[in-house]
Formats: structure tokens, sequence, C-alpha cells
């Protein structure tokens, strides 16, 4: 007989609980702008780039290399997002160059010496190793994306609907692009080693491609893309326990699951 | 919502010496409008003759020489000119999960929309659309309005913010034959009873003849304006939308001696 309240016991689960009860809903609500800024893409080159992050940190001699990962995070997000408003060339090309380069370039670096099974926790994640002042790191983004969220959301949205438009409203059309850039940045990058790069991408977007199946307005979006995000979140760690699995593929499995599950039940209810 | 009944008559818009160049090729050169409060105003001209670039540059979407002052001729003092723009489409695909309420109230407030629906906003909002005969469209999605319909929420949007000029890029498909009827007697109706004056990018030009009280045929440059009569009757109009249409597509073969007239 299975005990189904055992997982309480453990310190590292009640961390990796209430970790996930953070990131989730933030990444429910970060993937509803992701999606409709059509974006998606632009988060996974970022969550790649973490690896050319920590080796700018290895060469730098930096201690930290969570630091140099988000320093690096940052200035790559405004950088892409220069070179996307500039539109010399088609965006998804842009992105997959620098993406593909930074990738290279972290990879040699940390595989040089034979050394990289070092970091290859990176590429999957594990929450259960979460500490205390780390979840304070996500608090902290937590509240400073709630806070943006409020004050500037509409503004994301309407220039989302049409920049020139937008423009003509007098909303600060660049601005609004480079915070929000950095605030995907700074959020990939503090959640990467509990989520791992090779599936960050998809908890940030299906949740709100899954809740895209069936919203009608922005309220319903935002609502069901973080329900489905924060229940995929628990039940996959509640899972991961019991059937000894990785906690992120977990989570992704049943996200994917939902997403199906919304698809054929939207387009059933449309026709 | 301002209730002005007429236009006062005061107002004018100038528009000195607008050029505009992306990099070595020159897209506008020279243009120089006067535009009246309580005037229909139609930019005509053949496609690539600048007639976007236009209504980008005015809205200081792309740099540009020249300048453009808003003027009260009773006093002479200038004021700050406030543009209500209204987009040929929006950028929102099939499955989008935005509301009419959620696109006017984006722009509109910073009351964030995927909060519980404010009343305040939603009555303000509901008064906008019932101007264009659109209230019932509040709750619809975006994607899925007729070209016509989308085209009344984007009016409502740009008289919410109370503008001196109204600046419409007319569609070139998606409303039919009804449609731009209605269109063009709440063009009418809004040139009477509001303090505004319109500029209308237009791609009809039986349209025009019918409703436009000043028509400026653009290519690069002003190439004649003034009224329906002077425009359509005059030399320029007969070389841009005459021969340059036809016969540029139907040159005779080179064994004739023929070649392509450009």
């Amino acid at each position: 007989m299975i005990d189904w309240t055992s997982w309480h016991n453990y310190g590292f689960m009640r961390s990796a609980l209430l970790a996930i009860l953070i990131i989730t809903p933030l990444f429910g609500v970060m993937g509803t702008m992701i999606v409709n800024k059509k974006m998606a893409y632009f988060s996974d080159a970022l969550g790649h780039s973490a690896l050319t992050g920590i080796a700018v940190g290895v060469v730098c001699g930096v201690a930290d290399t969570s630091l140099s990962m988000v320093v690096f995070a940052v200035v790559f997000a405004l950088l892409l997002n220069r070179i996307e408003r500039s539109g010399t060339a088609s965006t998804d090309t842009v992105i997959s160059v620098f993406s593909s380069c930074s990738v290279a370039v972290g990879l040699a670096i940390l595989s040089k010496g034979g050394n990289f099974s070092r970091y290859s926790s990176i590429l999957v994640g594990d929450i259960l190793s979460i500490t205390d002042s780390e979840i304070l790191y996500l608090v902290i983004i937590f509240v400073i994306t709630a806070v943006f969220w409020l004050l500037c959301f509409n503004w994301l949205n309407a220039l989302c609907i049409h920049r020139t438009l937008a423009g003509s409203r007098r909303i600060p059309v660049a601005w609004m692009d480079s915070i929000f850039a950095v605030l995907v940045a700074l959020t990939v990058m503090l959640s990467i080693k509990w989520v791992g790069i090779l599936i960050i991408n998809a908890l940030l977007i299906l949740p709100a491609a899954s809740s895209r199946n069936l919203a009608a307005n922005m309220r319903e979006y935002h609502l069901f893309s973080v329900i489905f995000s924060m229940f995929s979140g628990v039940l996959g760690l509640v899972l991961s326990y019991y059937t000894n699995v990785a906690t992120g593929p977990m989570i992704v499995i049943i996200a994917s699951v939902i997403y199906f599950a919304t698809y054929f039940f939207g387009s059933s209810c449309r026709e | 919502m301002r209730k002005i009944i007429a236009p006062c008559g005061f107002h004018c818009i100038k528009v000195n010496h607008l050029s505009v160049s992306f990099g070595e090729q020159i897209v506008l050169r020279d243009v120089n409008l006067h535009i009246h409060c309580g005037s229909l105003n139609a930019v005509i001209g053949r496609n690539g003759a600048g007639k976007s670039t236009l209504v980008r540059a005015m809205l200081g979407d792309v740099s540009h020489g020249g300048d453009i002052e808003f003027r009260d001729t009773k006093n002479g003092r200038m004021q700050r000119l406030k543009i209500g723009y209204v987009p040929q489409s929006v950028n929102i695909e099939k499955n989008t999960p935005v509301s009419v309420y959620d696109l006017l109230a984006s722009f509109e407030s910073r009351y964030p929309v995927f909060l519980p629906k404010s009343r305040g906003l939603q009555r303000r909002i509901r008064e906008a659309l019932r101007i264009f005969e659109a209230e019932e469209l509040l709750d619809r999605q975006v994607c899925n309005l007729s070209g016509g319909q989308l085209q009344r929420v984007l009016l409502s949007l740009a008289i919410m913010d109370e503008p001196n000029l109204l600046l419409l890029d007319e569609p070139v498909s998606g409303i039919d034959q009804n449609g731009m009827e209605l269109f063009y007697d709440t063009m009418n109706y809004l040139k009477k009873h509001y303090d505004l004056a319109i500029i209308l990018i237009s791609h009809d030009l039986d349209y025009v003849r019918r409703f436009a009280d000043h028509v400026v045929l653009l290519d690069q440059t002003v190439l004649k304006q003034g009224s329906v009569r002077e425009v359509f009757s005059s030399r320029e109009f007969e070389r841009v939308f005459m021969e340059g249409s036809q016969e540029r597509w139907h040159a005779k073969p080179a064994a004739e001696g023929g070649e392509w007239i450009d």
C-alpha cells in the first residue's frame, strides 16, 4: 500500500513544493505574454545561453556562476531584442544563429579537459536540491514580475496588438520590449537550475498554449494558464516522488497531456 | 467623451515640407498639406506611392524631415496635436484570447485587463462602441470579427482618445459593399459632429469621388491637391490612374518596336 502523505515528511520535498508554488504561477503568467508576443523561440534561446553564462563565469574566475549566468542572459536578451527590432533578417534565423553560437562556445569551454559531467545536472535540473536562500531569489523575481504585470500589462498587450498604434498612444514601446525581455531572462536564469535547460521552455509555453485552446479573453487566459501551470507542477512533484522519475520531466509530461486534452476539447467545442 | 456638436472651423493642421527616406531611397519629398477641422481629406495614389509611409511619418513612427503644426487660427496659438490612428488591421491571429473589451481597455486604461472588468471602464468602452453601432461586440473575440466590425471597433478606440485628427488607413479587403457605405456614412457623421479633421488613405476612387471634401494625389510628393473635381479632372490624375495602371502591363511585343512604358 502506498502511503500518499509520506513525501511531506522530508524537508527537501517541502522546499521543492514551496519552490514549485512560486515558479509555476510565475511561469503561467509570463507564458501568456511570451506566447502572445511569439517569443517561444526567444525564451528557448535564453535557456540555452545559460551554458555560456556558466562558461563565462568559469573563464573569468567568478566564484558564483549563477551571477555570471544572470548577467550574461540579460545582456544576451537585450542584444537579441535589439537585432530583432532592427529587422535586418528574419527573427527566427537570427535567434537561431545566436543561440547555437552561444551554446557551442559554452559547451567548448565547459568540456575542456573532459569536465562537462560536472555541469550536466543543469540540463535536466533538480528541484529537490533547492535551498531556502535560493527560494528567496524566486520570491523576489515573483514580486517584481507581479508589480510589473499590474503596472504595465496593458501596455505590453497594446504593443502586441499593434506597435504603431501603441506608439501613437504614447506607450513607451521600446522600453516595454526591453524590460519584458530582461524579466524573461531573469526568470529563466533563476529557475533553470531547478527546471533544467532542456525543458524550461516547455514549462513556460505549455500552460499558456493550453489556456489559449479554451480562453476567450485575457481574464480566462491568465486564470487557466496559472491553474494548469500550478496543477502540473504540484502533481508532477508528487508523482515524481512515488515513481522515482526526475521532477522537471514529470511536470512537463503532465503539462503536455493537459495541452492535448484542451486542444481536442477546444476544437470540439468550436465545431 | 467630448460632446462637441459641430467642428469649430478654426483649427488647422499644416504639414510642412515633410520628407522621408530609407537609406538612399527617397520615399517622400516636400509634402505640404493644409487641413481644416470638419473636413474629410482623402489621400490617393498608386501602390508604393508612399501613402502608408506618410501615415507612419505623421505618427512619428519613422523619422522624417519637415514638421507638422497644429494651430488655432482664431488666436494663432500652437497646440499639441492628438492623432487618432485607425490601422488597416491588427496583429491578432486566430484563437487569440483578446476580446473587444481587452483590446480597447489595453490602449485606454492602465487598469490591468487580466483582473475582473472595471465597471467604469466598461461603461466608457460601451459608450464609444455605441457611436459606431458596435456595442454588442464588447465580449466577442477580436479574431472572430469581420473586417467591417473590426474597423468599427478600431474607430471607437480612436475616438475615445478625443483626437484632433483622425488618421485612417482604409482596409484593402475584408469589407463588403454595405460595410463601405456604412463606413463612409460614419465618416460623414464624425466630421459633422466632432471637432476633428479626417485624413483617409483610400484605395477606392468611387467612394472618394462621392464623399471627400479635399483630395490629395500622392506619388512621392503631392502631384495635385484640391477639390474632387479639380483633382479627378487633372492631367496628373490621368497620368497616374489611366495610363500608368493599364499600359504599364500591356506593352507591345518587342518585335513590333514596343517597349515597357514606365
